[in-house]
């Protein structure tokens, strides 16, 4: 078992989504995370879809995503060779004395404070799901209130000719 | 030219070369039925939608075309899910036009409302929810294409009420483009050379033919393959009727109802070459177990098929057709004597059980399918229900011709053989067209009848009365020695109800009496109800040979 990464051409279709996740839990495949938004094709969008699985179901995802008339293209997207992006809000609950050392946190990793009051503190981070979870392992001492993550997007690197 | 949008509907059915509709009107459907009114084509009235669509899946294959059937929205698109489902498992080209409700009711639990399209996308090729009727002819003309090229399946229209009222402005739909639809249809020379280097280490193969080898009518290749190298074949539930029942080099129908032979040589082939064939649970057992033995070759045109449930040394994706002829004209060298002496043996050493047309109490199905065989000629169509009658139909009917041999077996859908008997009928009615039946499922789509007897449709059913449901008693009395809910006691009285819709009818209990039925069943016209008393313990499911048991 291993993840892999699927980069998804599809059709701008309302009930897209619904057939791309049907698929996925009616045949059993172990989906970690799925991020759509559109591209730079008009009609289109792309999906980043990481599965989580053996050879022979990742050649089965794609196979069944394939028959979908609605997707266009797969890339199964190489570890080595491609960049991963992840995105997450992290709420946290501070008080006073706890201020300095999350601010710390938030520096080592580069990440930002998008909204701040007196009793909480929201930090945003980009990064990939390694550093992610780094980060989010560090909040641990703190009071979290809420974890959103957009799940990973990615794009081939491009190849030195 | 100005059109409304159920104008062109019917007028997209016309150029796809439609000239019959199975269907059942309702309000969200009613302006495509009013302006079907001013179209010549043939609609045929079922009595529930679940029946349309077996009609339209019998009538497809019987005539080798795409079936259309037509239902209004909510209770009439749920009734037709069975039917879409039963022709999506054995890759039956189906377009389904549902009415929906109005535009702006959708997704307001208005009258009548149900989410069709999301209801059938596991099991429709692709479906459709149009937003503007000027999409309707374009829509329209992908979901022929879709629907028959490539693995055929069913594919569903959804149509709300306004876009069918909507008038506008007719433009012929361009050339269908689908960028995400990729065709392959012919085998790549050098997978094929692969596979003649295989063939020809081999010297114990089989080819394993499944409905794929019907739908791309690749019959004579299948057979002048198997001549020119000496390969014996078997099929699968779906490829019966692909290869002569008497070719010398078949061996029958694998599974745990299939043929001895077949099995037999499944088990011991030192290479299984799958031609369309999906190598389902039922036919195939364990699927591992074989790969360890045998070199596997698949040859598919869904992409997906290849892997899924059998890992191939050799695949080739493409139309097995297209596969077996690029095989044959590289002129495989075989050397498969002995092989064949060997399964030819075990062949007539297990001849299928058969009895003489003899007095008896009750009527022996085997001997019944031949008679049956022998009187309706090479011809003659045969649609069955599921159980054991599907069981007998599949092992002892003497199929001859290709496309002969309609059932449900990839869903094994009761219910469906009286409904696409119909639209055999109804597609070819030069041909004598045969419903083997279970009396319990002769009843789950009875009311079909009354379209049976509306549409004047000749269809002889042949009604295998044992007054339970079969199979399933066959199998609780061999799995747990007791029985639940398998007797249909208070069967009607089937005389009576034949008469009720003016059909012929006789009852036979013994085998003498077969032959002479038979032929009356036959010369009759009109449709006929056959009744025969079968032996409620009558096995399909023979004990374990010894050589099976090793
Ligand atoms: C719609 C549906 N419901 C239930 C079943 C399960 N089932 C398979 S065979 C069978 C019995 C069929 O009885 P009958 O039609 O009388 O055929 P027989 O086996 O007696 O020949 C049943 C209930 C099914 N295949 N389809
Ligand atoms: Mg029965």
């Amino acid at each position: 078992m291993s993840q892999h990464t699927l980069s998804v051409l599809v059709n701008n279709h309302p009930g897209l989504l619904s057939k791309v996740s049907g698929l996925f839990s009616r045949r059993s495949f172990n989906i970690d995370s799925l991020a759509v938004g559109i591209c730079e094709i008009p009609d289109c969008s792309r999906m980043t879809i990481v599965v989580n699985g053996d050879e022979a179901m990742v050649d089965q995802v794609i196979k069944q995503l394939d028959k979908l008339i609605d997707v266009i293209e797969i890339e199964h997207l190489p570890v080595q060779n491609s960049v991963f992006r992840e995105m997450v809000l992290a709420k946290v609950a501070v008080e006073a004395n706890q201020r300095t050392e999350l601010l710390q946190i938030a520096e080592i990793f580069r990440a930002k404070i998008v909204d701040v009051s007196l009793h909480h503190i929201t930090l945003e981070l980009t990064g990939q799901a390694d550093k992610i979870s780094g980060f989010l392992n560090l909040l641990e001492d703190f009071k979290i209130l809420r974890i959103v993550r957009t799940g990973t997007i990615a794009v081939p690197r491009f190849e030195e000719i | 030219m100005q059109v409304s949008g159920a104008q062109a509907m019917v007028q997209a059915l016309e150029q796809a070369g439609v000239t019959t509709i199975f269907g059942y009107p309702g309000a969200a459907i009613a302006p495509f039925y009013d302006a079907l009114v001013d179209s010549n084509m043939r609609h045929v009235l079922t009595r529930n939608e679940q029946g349309a669509a077996h009609a339209a899946s019998g009538y497809a294959r019987a005539r080798q075309v795409t079936g259309v059937c037509v239902v209004t929205s909510g209770p009439g698109a749920t009734n037709v899910i069975t039917g879409i489902a039963t022709a999506y498992m054995d890759s039956i080209p189906l377009v389904i036009i549902s009415g929906q409700v109005m535009t702006d009711l959708i997704g307001s639990d208005s009258f009548q409302e149900v989410d069709i399209t999301g209801a059938t996308s596991p099991f429709t090729k692709h479906n459709y929810l149009v937003k503007s009727a000027q999409d309707l002819p374009r829509i329209f003309q992908e979901a022929f294409y879709l629907a028959s090229t490539g693995r055929p399946g069913p594919v569903l229209i959804d149509v709300p009420q306004d876009i069918q009222m909507a008038i506008f402005e007719y433009e012929k739909p361009e050339a269908v483009h689908l960028p995400g639809y990729r065709l392959i249809t012919e085998a790549n020379p050098e997978q094929l050379l692969a596979v003649k280097a295989q063939l020809e280490q081999a010297k114990a193969p089989i080819i394993c033919v499944g409905g794929g080898v019907l739908s791309s009518n690749a019959t004579q290749e299948l057979m002048q393959l198997a001549q020119s190298c000496q390969i014996p074949v078997v099929t699968t539930m779906m490829g019966i009727s692909a290869i002569p029942f008497d070719h010398p080099l078949y061996l029958g129908t694998l599974g745990s109802h299939g043929i001895f032979a077949a099995n037999y040589a499944l088990n011991k082939a030192d290479l299984v070459m799958l031609v369309g064939a999906r190598v389902g649970n039922r036919a195939m057992g364990s699927a591992q177990e074989i790969a360890r033995r045998a070199q596997i070759v698949h040859i598919d045109i869904d992409p997906a098929e290849i892997g899924k449930n059998i890992k191939p040394h050799t695949a080739i994706v493409a139309d097995a057709k297209s596969a077996l002829a690029g095989l044959l004209a590289l002129n495989p060298q075989t050397d498969t004597s002995e092989w064949v002496a060997t399964v030819t043996a075990i062949k007539a050493d297990h001849q299928l059980p058969d009895k003489p047309a003899a007095a008896s109490a009750t009527i022996y199905p085997p001997t019944l399918m031949r008679i049956l065989g022998e009187l309706a000629g090479p011809d003659a169509i045969v649609t069955t229900e599921v159980g054991q009658n599907q069981i007998w139909a599949a092992n002892h009917y003497p199929f001859r011709k290709p496309h002969t041999f309609i059932t449900s077996g990839g869903m094994g859908t009761m219910g469906y053989g009286l409904p696409s008997s119909l639209g055999a009928k109804v597609g070819c009615p030069e041909l004598p067209v045969i419903a083997v039946s279970g009396d319990g499922s002769f009843q789950m789509s009875l009311q079909e009848l009354g379209t049976v007897k509306q549409e004047k449709a000749a269809v002889k059913f042949v009604l295998l009365n044992n007054s339970r449901l079969g199979m399933v008693h066959e199998i609780q009395s061999i799995r747990y020695k007791r029985y639940s809910q398998v007797f249909l006691e208070e069967n009607p009285d089937f005389e009576k109800l034949a008469a009720a819709y003016g059909f012929g009818y006789s009852k036979i209990h013994s085998n003498d009496q077969i032959e002479a039925a038979v032929r009356i069943m036959l010369d009759t016209p009109g449709p006929y109800l056959l009744e025969c008393q079968i032996d409620p313990h009558e096995p399909t499911l023979y004990p374990v040979r010894k050589e099976e048991k090793g």
